[in-house]
């Protein structure tokens, strides 16, 4: 299978759906200077370099697409979306519903998240959970290059506004990436480890700590299911759900603050839809409240590691 | 246009004025009453909205906010459906789910309309956008605010528009207030449309009371729009005669300004104008009258008979 990496991903996705549909076109702060080659293919009106203007990027993208484009816009990183929230949350969110289903709104926003550059809070931010608690929109975290293509182009298909986060430290780490037409669809986790002793659910870079930790607990005689959420919504908890009727014990992983994130819904889902099988406690691990600090080490340390998260599901099995 | 197009065109859009004018006060009326929810009136407004929509073209369209029945009654939408909406009935334009603050009409042209001050703003550029990649020959008008000026957004739309030329006409309906604040507290500048030159818009401000006044402005301005495929900012230079959202005492408005004002009402200047002129008796201004209440009313009763929605429409529209 060919490799790429998560950024040649996204641009193959991209130029595989703006030849399959003459209306997608993207635009966004230097989209045009980092993807010429969009450009020389599809010419400079359906590759925009744009104003620094977060807001009117996204309701451009969202007036866009209620009138028949389907745009895809870069916000660049997840903290800038603030500047971009009415449009996303209160236009691409609310006006279908609020219209009566007068409109839909097929658009795809791009934001990179995570730890990985050192830069700081204010561009490293994993904000995720707040578009997961907005109705009308569906939210994507892909870990693997495969899925950053197969779901970005189901995404780009999908007639929802969709907000696609770029875990940054993924994002030139080379995965392979099935060869042809490659769609994933939304709203499936993927199950990476088969496993029945504990599960490990997560998304984005974590996913891969989760897969580190389960074969250490592997070789500690403890067998791990690892689920990729990839999806955050639609969220696949019936696929939780079913592991962890197999396997009893949970462990949820993820950058993003524990308070109030995602894990904090799927330990809610599995405690109300699973609570018989529990053999032990809820673990949640995640970042802390607290901005992400730019100093290598406090900033590596945000998230969660491999070591914390065999622990932590060692210290379930016993 | 010769004088007696013009008499036609200018009784059909006292019509229309009379039409909002009569629509709100049934509004007003039932909320006092209890019957129906609060609003944002466009009393006072109506010049500058009929004249607006007069002018456009059928496959124009048109973004609007909260302030918004002059707009929709002009472009042709059904009273009675708009009524229903405000009293969050299921025959309402949007199945109740938009109340009065955020009516569209798609099959009129009227798209995404928002009260998030700016909200239009935000979204005109993707229709204009839309219109501009897909070939299609209509422009589209956005309505806003002199407060929604003072939103980040509205510097931002015109700035986009302007360097990537859409077919936009800016149509800012300058009331003198925003809420509860009088736009002499918000801006250095009287006018609005001072903030459209530095972007490389051309601009108008025009009577927003006088609705010929308005329709000839704004004729002229979608004709540069049509031509240029660029964008142009009309101001409508006008007055909230009611308050923000009803009831409101508006004890704190300047009782000068207001009587000012209201001594410039668009309907009875143009009533007024009519009759003097000879081109409507006055008999046939009370007809008018009558017709245009006894289409309120038929409104309101085919609201009020119109069933809520169902319990399940509380989450139906939400994803596509
Ligand atoms: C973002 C936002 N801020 C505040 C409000 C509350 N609000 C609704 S209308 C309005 C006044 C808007 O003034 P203007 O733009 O001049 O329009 P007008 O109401 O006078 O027609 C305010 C403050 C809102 N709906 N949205």
């Amino acid at each position: 299978m060919p490799t790429l990496t998560p950024f040649a991903a996204i641009g193959a996705a991209l130029a595989e759906e703006m030849r399959h549909d003459p209306t997608v076109l993207v635009f966004g702060e230097g989209v045009a200077t980092k993807r010429h080659e969009l450009v020389d293919e599809f010419g400079p009106a359906r590759v925009r370099n744009t104003p620094l203007a977060e807001g009117i990027i996204a309701g451009t993208a969202a007036g866009a697409a209620a009138t028949g484009l389907r745009p895809v816009i870069d916000l660049l990183f997840a903290p800038f979306l603030c500047y971009a929230m009415d449009e996303l949350v209160n236009s691409a969110g609310k006006l279908r519903f609020i219209s009566g289903g007068q409109f839909a709104f097929p658009m795809v926003t791009l934001a990179m998240t995570g730890g990985g550059w050192g830069v700081g809070a204010q561009h490293n931010h994993n904000n995720e959970a707040w578009f997961v608690h907005s109705p009308g929109l569906k939210v994507l975290m892909p870990s693997s290059a495969g899925d950053f293509k197969g779901l970005l182009k189901s995404a780009i298909r999908d007639d929802n506004p969709v907000l696609f986060f770029i875990d940054l430290a993924l994002l030139h780490q080379p995965g392979e990436v099935p060869e042809g037409e490659h769609i994933v669809r939304l709203g499936m986790a993927n199950v990476l480890r088969q496993g029945t002793d504990v599960t490990l659910v997560s998304y984005g870079k974590t996913v891969h700590a989760c897969l580190a930790a389960a074969a250490q607990l592997a070789d500690a005689g403890i067998s791990a299911e690892v689920i990729d959420l990839r999806s955050l919504k639609p969220l696949d908890g019936a696929a939780i759900v079913a592991s962890v009727h197999k396997t009893g014990r949970l462990v949820v992983v993820h950058e993003a603050a524990r308070m109030a994130g995602v894990g904090a819904e799927i330990a809610a889902q599995v405690a109300e839809h699973a609570f018989a099988s529990l053999r032990a406690p809820i673990i949640r691990l995640g970042g802390p409240d607290a901005p992400a600090a730019a100093s290598h080490p406090l900033e590596q340390a945000f998230a969660p590691d491999v070591p914390a998260i065999f622990a932590a599901a060692l210290s379930l099995c016993h | 246009m010769n004088s007696e197009s013009q008499a036609i065109d200018e009784i059909a859009l006292l019509e229309q004025m009379l039409l909002v004018r009569a629509y709100e006060e049934a509004i007003v009326a039932g909320s006092v009453a209890g019957k129906i929810p609060g609003s944002c009136t466009s009393v006072g407004q109506e010049a500058a909205g009929v004249g607006v929509v007069s002018a456009l073209h059928g496959d124009d369209l048109i973004l609007t906010n909260h302030r918004s029945a002059a707009h929709l009654l002009a472009r042709g939408a059904d009273p009675g459906r708009l009524l229903a909406e405000v009293m969050g009935r299921a025959t309402g334009y949007c199945k109740g789910k938009s109340g009065s603050l955020h009516i569209s009409v798609r099959e009129l042209g009227v798209m995404l309309t928002s009260t998030i001050v700016g909200g239009e703003l935000s979204l005109v550029t993707g229709v204009a956008l839309s219109q501009k990649m897909l070939g299609r020959t209509g422009i589209v008008t956005c309505f806003f605010g002199d407060g929604a000026a003072c939103e980040g957004i509205f510097h931002e739309s015109l700035n986009l528009a302007s360097v990537w030329e859409l077919p936009i006409l800016y149509v800012c309906e300058n009331n003198q207030w925003q809420a509860f604040v009088h736009r002499r507290e918000t801006m250095k500048t009287e006018h609005v449309a001072d903030w459209a030159a530095p972007y490389g818009i051309d601009h108008a401000t025009v009577d927003g009371n006088d609705v010929l006044a308005v329709r000839n402005a704004a004729l002229e301005a979608a004709e540069q729009v049509r031509r240029s495929g660029r964008p142009f900012l009309l101001e409508s230079w006008t007055y909230r005669s009611r308050g923000h959202f009803e009831p409101d005492d508006q004890a704190y408005v300047d009782p000068t300004e207001h009587a000012a004002w209201l001594a410039r009402d668009p309907i009875a200047l143009s009533r007024q104008r009519l009759i003097d002129s000879g081109r409507l008796p006055r008999e046939e201004a009370v007809a008018l009258e009558r017709r245009v209440r006894e289409c309120i009313a038929a409104a309101l009763a085919f609201a009020e008979a119109s069933p809520l929605p169902a319990p399940g429409e509380m989450t139906t529209d939400v994803y596509a």
